[in-house]
């Protein structure tokens, strides 16, 4: 159970900055809360990135017509996001935010959906087109402390602005971008998300927890087995259990299986996107193999349900040790192959090498984890921070690179698929033998508290912040998503590249949209 | 075609005169049909998980290109099916109706996996259409969660039959005045 | 060695026999335009067909297969479709210069496609200037191109354009060149003549290293100047969604996608004409019964094999590289390209005033 420290609202941009000035410059999570009767709030996790040290702050108003609290986004950059997340969810205000529109939901949606008192009737199915307003509107103190509403202009009339996505073949899904142009070169650009958001948060808080398993595995589609393990790993955390040796074992194969798939649809999707088709048949035909070790285990290639609270669904297929060896030694001197085929190309690395720099500060500030993260210097491998399941036994190198371009991302994913195959190597021939599940209740009730646990999902730290009330729902879950603080980067990066670069770096960050939406 | 009695010649000629098949414009129909069926350029599409077993029916080991649906256009205007694949939201809806209106005639929806025929495990959710059938016409659909590759395949082969079967000269086919 | 030439001057003279002069012109240019369209949309098919093998084979997968033999009339299936296939017509767009852009782009490539040799007196226009009037034919291509981008009234396809404008007029000047640097060796520009030149070696031979050269140059530079990748940047699929034809239904979009592939074929057909002697069999100087047998083979059969060799290579690059960036495109061009063939092209003039080729 997270120790948190309650701050006063008015205090709490103080706070904040004392915290960010000892240390604490990386903003894990930012949850928005409604404790109902208590009131609207948010908690903020923090962690000092040279002490792993972690610090969990909350502040509240009891205003509950006009909630306003203070912004922190002028700390950590990341907060300029989450910030406006909470105002879609619940409706709280944040003063000092330079952009305060709803980030997911359409503009002319009626209410906040994470109130605990909303009406699902009050947003039935409008098939008007929205329109996107040019303008946004934020508020400011002024000096003799009055509080002004002010609009301010995204883009000028006479801005060449186009739209990307939010269907457009490189977005990796539904995600749009406004981005104004001058000639070729992005001037500004402005994040539309929302288009695939699903509500899963709500959803989770009338469902028990073994159901809300379920919903985790579609948040990244990608990164399905680390989803589910982060909320396994909350929810165990929670109520205490310790699971067996051999499901630590197989979880953690089963993770770094995940992540090489994810890792080889990336190169798939990254080679498709600047224009070579072929390496991306190479790299979905190596990732079948995948599947199809996944498949023989769990019965699913995509959303697999394997991690339960406490263990296992079933036990691993009697061919499994095998089958994963025949693909490690399969998978090795593939490796080489794509980098003969595509790292090598002369016009790949004269597109990616010194293109969307972010620096390490940035990403830092933005919590851009995983490896983005890694691209940019900064060792942020969940994994090797907080070792959960087998991590702190098995040896593997965290692959950092300081350059922070697309190439280095690109390279930090090409060189993690060694690592995990490296893991996988250690571990395959030592599962221990075991009980897959620890008995549970039928009903599972987690204690009181709130507790946070974060595993290093497929494109960075994927964390779970859980809420309980003593019942068998949630009362507010909280899914870390990986993607959010890559795509609050994306303006950073893309100011005064090109188009085509626009294309790399979203190539490249590796976001995954069902991810940031949830 | 071998006539075994008159009666069955008979009925076939009523059958004819019935649905107004002419013997030329009839086969003509066939061979257009013949076309379209065998060349649906599916429009590169998809919100979330299904979205990846799409790609995947394209990639190598599936490769939907056997079949004629080759190219997948990244412009509606060229596209002759949409392959809803994945859960359409609020905000969504707008746009995929919009995709739609501008492709060009025939055009065909499918729909993939649970979220885009019924809302799936989002059934309950705020913000999730729960089936796509409420917003556009739907030919096939798919389900699964998501539906295995073959799975795919099999919903493509449904609608190229599906597409063999209309007429291009007949009444069914011609435009009738959109319920909204 | 066959000459088709025979066919067409028995054809010319049995039709003056029986008409007056005019009409049988007539009858003949008819007749010609309706032979080089129908070959015209033969090519386009096998293009089409062979690009998705290819591709196919590059990714280790089938391609077509089910429609007909090894997929063979799957090219029938999608023109069927293509015809049939509603035209939208786009609201707020320039209605004649949106409908006009696809017909000057296949215009020009049927243009340029008539210039082809294909076989020993199987040329359509063959005249003193053949491979002037073959590069600015082409070249108004561009022109069409630029009216779809800016006839159809979106952005995608405004930036599309004005890419293909920029890199097609630029790539236009080293294509052009590296031409030029064979002309200087056959002080020809007529296309049979070039043809008839290579009896005793192809110029890719004859010329050696600065044939070499131009012609590698070439192959790069046409290969941009079709907008072929990995300078697909005007349609670039991950980026500009289709690029200035994104507007494009039913058949305009159909005619644009023809004349990609046959402009491909075109290029190819050039680099056969001028580097690799067109219709003109492998002689090996010495090698007497080697040559004849050679000489035995058809010369369309000759000048296809080579075209789609030709073909084959720029495929091959197009399915193995990424795609280039705008300003990366244009510096290859300009700071590389232009002065590579500029030099070879003086290269080359030495060569030839002091007789130092073969």
């Amino acid at each position: 159970m997270d120790n948190i420290i309650t701050i006063d609202k008015y205090d709490f941009h103080d706070v904040a900055l004392e915290y960010k000035e000892q240390g604490y410059d990386f903003l894990r999570c930012l949850t928005g809360m409604d404790w109902g009767e208590d009131g609207l709030g948010a908690v903020y996790h923090l962690e000092n990135t040279l002490t792993q040290e972690n610090v969990v702050l909350k502040t509240k108003t009891t205003e509950l017509s006009d909630p306003i609290l203070l912004s922190v986004c002028d700390i950590w950059k990341g907060a300029e996001f989450y910030e406006r997340e909470i105002f879609d969810y619940f409706g709280i205000r944040f003063l000092g935010h330079p952009d305060m529109r709803r980030l997911f939901l359409r503009e002319d949606w009626v209410g906040h959906p994470l109130r605990k008192d909303y009406d699902f009737s009050l947003n039935p199915l409008r098939m008007t087109n929205e329109v996107t307003a040019d303008m946004t509107q934020n508020i400011e103190v002024l000096k003799d402390g009055s509080v002004i509403k002010k609009r301010e202009v995204l883009f000028d009339e006479d801005e060449y602005v186009i739209n990307i996505g939010p269907q457009h073949p490189a977005t990796h899904g539904v995600l749009r971008f406004r981005v104004s142009l001058e000639g070729e070169t992005i001037k500004k650009l402005d994040v539309h998300c929302g288009y695939i958001h699903r509500g899963i948060e709500k959803m989770c808080e009338s469902l028990t927890y073994p159901q809300t398993l379920a919903l985790s595995d579609r948040l990244d589609y990608l990164a399905a087995h680390h989803n589910r393990h982060a909320l396994c790993m909350c929810i165990e955390k929670a109520m205490g259990i310790e699971v067996s040796e051999r499901v630590q074992y197989i979880r953690t194969i089963m993770d770094e299986l995940q992540r090489i798939d994810s890792h080889l649809l990336f190169y798939s999707c990254a080679c498709m996107d600047l224009g070579a088709l072929t390496a991306f048949f190479y790299g979905f035909r190596d990732r079948e193999k995948i599947l199809d070790i996944f498949e023989a285990t769990t019965g699913g290639r995509l959303i697999q349900n394997y991690y339960t609270i406490g263990g296992l669904q079933a036990d691993i297929a009697p061919d499994f040790v095998q089958k994963v060896k025949e693909f490690i030694t399969y998978m090795r001197p593939t490796l080489k192959e794509y980098h003969d085929v595509f790292t090598g190309n002369v016009i790949m690395q004269g597109r990616t090498k010194g293109v969307g720099v972010l620096s390490k500060e940035d990403a830092v500030s933005f919590g851009a984890t995983g490896g983005t993260g890694r691209a940019s210097g900064w060792a942020c491998d969940v994994r090797k921070r907080h070792p959960y399941a087998v991590y702190d036994i098995v040896q593997f190198d965290e692959i950092l690179y300081t350059e922070g371009d697309c190439f280095s991302r690109y390279m930090v994913r090409m060189k993690e698929i060694e690592q995990s195959l490296n893991i996988i190597e250690q571990l395959i021939d030592n599962i221990p033998d075991g009980e897959i599940q620890v008995k549970m209740k039928p009903i599972i009730k987690v204690p009181e508290g709130s507790y946070y646990a974060a595993v290093e999902g497929s494109r960075g730290e994927f964390g779970v912040y859980l809420e309980s009330r003593g019942d068998k729902f949630p009362y507010r879950l909280k899914f870390r998503s990986s993607g959010l603080p890559l795509v609050a980067a994306m303006d950073t990066l893309c100011r005064d590249a090109k188009i085509a670069d626009l294309i790399a770096i979203g190539a490249t960050v590796d976001y995954v949209v069902p991810d940031i939406d949830r | 075609m071998e006539i075994k009695n008159k009666e069955y010649l008979d009925d076939m000629v009523r059958q004819l005169n019935e649905s107004g098949t002419k013997v030329f414009v009839g086969c003509l129909d066939e061979f257009i049909n013949w076309g379209r069926g065998n060349s649906i350029w599916p429009l590169t599409f998809a919100t979330s998980c299904c979205g990846i077993e799409y790609m995947a029916v394209g990639a190598a080991r599936y490769d939907f290109a056997r079949f004629g649906f080759e190219v997948t256009r990244a412009s509606p205007r060229q596209a002759d099916m949409i392959m809803v694949a994945g859960t359409i939201t609020h905000k969504m809806a707008p746009v995929l109706r919009r995709l739609y209106d501008q492709m060009a005639d025939p055009k065909y929806v499918i729909a993939v996996g649970g979220c885009a025929i019924s809302g799936g495990p989002f059934k309950k959710s705020y913000h999730v259409v729960n089936g796509i059938d409420q917003i556009l016409p739907v030919d096939v659909f798919i389900p699964g969660c998501p539906p295995r590759p073959e799975a795919l395949l099999y919903g493509m082969m449904q609608l190229q039959k599906k597409v063999k079967v209309q007429k291009f000269f007949g009444d069914v086919n011609r435009k009738t005045d959109k319920e909204e | 060695m066959f000459d088709f030439g025979i066919i067409t001057s028995w054809i010319h003279e049995f039709l003056t026999s029986y008409l007056p002069l005019g009409l049988a012109t007539f009858l003949e240019c008819v007749l010609v335009g309706v032979c080089i369209i129908l070959l015209y949309v033969v090519i386009a098919v096998i293009m089409i067909y062979m690009e998705r093998k290819v591709c196919a084979a590059f990714q280790c997968r089938l391609g077509p297969n089910r429609v007909g033999p090894w997929g063979t009339i799957q090219l029938i299936c999608d023109m069927i479709k293509m015809l049939t296939k509603e035209i939208i017509s786009v609201r707020k767009s320039d209605k004649f210069l949106y409908n006009l852009a696809p017909f000057i782009v296949i215009l020009a490539s049927v243009m340029a496609f008539s210039c082809l040799p294909f076989g020993r007196g199987m040329s359509v226009l063959d005249f003193n200037v053949g491979v002037f009037f073959l590069m600015a034919s082409s070249s108004i291509g561009v022109v069409g191109i630029l009216l779809a981008g800016w006839g159809s009234n979106n952005k995608y396809s405004l930036i599309g354009a004005m890419r293909s404008g920029a890199q097609m007029i630029s790539y236009e000047l080293s294509a052009s060149l590296s031409l030029l640097t064979i002309i200087v060796l056959t002080d020809t520009m007529q296309f049979s003549e070039i043809v008839m030149r290579q009896q005793d070696g192809w110029f890719i031979f004859k010329g050696h290293i600065p044939a070499v050269i131009a012609f590698v140059v070439y192959l790069i530079a046409g290969n941009a100047e079709v907008n072929r990748g990995p300078f697909d940047l005007p349609e670039a699929e991950s980026e500009l969604t289709a690029g200035y034809h994104t507007e494009y239904s039913g058949m305009h979009f159909g005619l644009f996608y023809v004349a990609e592939f046959v402009n491909l074929f075109i290029i190819a057909g050039v680099a056969t004409t001028i580097f690799l002697g067109g219709w003109m069999p492998l002689h090996v100087s010495g090698l007497d019964g080697f040559n004849h047998i050679m000489d035995l083979i058809p010369g369309f059969i000759w000048f296809f094999g080579k075209a789609f060799f030709v073909v084959w290579l720029l495929m091959w690059m197009k399915w193995t590289f990424p795609r280039l960036r705008i300003d990366q495109i244009l510096t290859l061009e300009w700071r590389y390209l232009i002065p590579i063939s500029l030099v070879n092209l003086l290269v080359m003039v030495i060569v030839v005033v002091f007789k130092l080729h073969f």
